[in-house]
């Protein structure tokens, strides 16, 4: 899935990094807890969180995760857009919340961690 | 790559005072090692274990030191701080066990998954800590 279909799907609007819209995306994350989401292995992923703090972009940067996007419109800060900028995150915000916006993008054939036997996918995915 | 005699060592100072810097050092150490030429899985395997611990040090024990030491085929991360130490760290090594207050966990962390990702992440974990005098953290990722 690319990432500006993501943007049209949750009715989005880029905060940043619009420029790498047709980026493809395999996988997603769901989560306000960042050592879940540490915990989590899915290579080129979008994680979708309500959580609203620097450490949001850190912790993508650092699992390669190429898109965020920011449930129930919360608005990263300044500091957020510039460190995504800096890493090359995509960064979204969407009027969806979570449950919503997960259950969009499933639907639509987007997966969490599929592979049988590895448990990181029951804590993240 | 780096040759077969290299060691490469980085020392970071881990400010205790400031969440929102805490995991500068492991995007630094990330940039590096992708700069000498790792594998992905283990440049993601490394700094995921180190910004735990980094986090770790922020919000346990304000702040620490980090050394990492790179040599060809064994990445060695050590993280000392003069905290509180670890009054159980068998429990605390358990998924979810935290002592972290609301306030972490509104940050997003707090959630017990710091010290068994670090676990999960490398090939060795050493743990020695004392209460009321630190923690000091070996972890080794081979290559």
């Amino acid at each position: 899935m690319k990432i500006k279909e993501i943007e049209s799907m949750l009715d989005a609007s880029f905060l940043c990094g619009e420029e790498r819209c047709e980026e493809e995306i395999f996988s997603a994350c769901g989560s306000d807890m960042m050592s879940d989401v540490l915990a989590y292995v899915e290579d080129q992923g979008v994680l979708l969180t309500g959580l609203v703090n620097t450490q949001v972009v850190r912790t993508a940067g650092m699992m390669d995760i190429r898109c965020v996007v920011f449930v129930r419109s919360k608005r990263p800060t300044l500091e957020m857009i510039e460190l995504a900028e800096e890493y090359g995150i995509v960064l979204m915000s969407t009027a969806n919340r979570m449950f919503e916006a997960c259950g969009k993008l499933y639907e639509a054939g987007l997966r969490g961690h599929e592979q049988p036997g590895d448990e990181s996918g029951d804590i993240c995915g | 790559m780096i040759s077969v005699d290299d060691t490469v060592k980085f020392h970071f100072d881990v400010d205790g005072e400031n969440f929102s810097s805490a995991g500068e050092a492991s995007i630094i150490m990330k940039k590096s090692l992708r700069q000498l030429g790792f594998p992905q899985n283990v440049i993601r395997r490394v700094t995921i274990a180190m910004y735990e611990g980094e986090i770790n040090m922020v919000i346990h024990a304000n702040g620490g030191q980090a050394d990492v030491e790179i040599s060809p085929d064994e990445i060695k991360i050590v993280l000392e701080d003069s905290g509180p130490g670890i009054a159980d760290v068998d429990l605390a090594m358990q998924e979810g066990y935290s002592t972290a207050k609301d306030n972490i966990r509104a940050l997003g962390f707090g959630a017990g998954m710091g010290l068994p990702n670090m676990k999960k992440y490398t090939d060795s974990m050493e743990i020695e800590t004392e209460i009321g005098v630190g923690t000091k953290i070996t972890m080794t990722v081979k290559t």
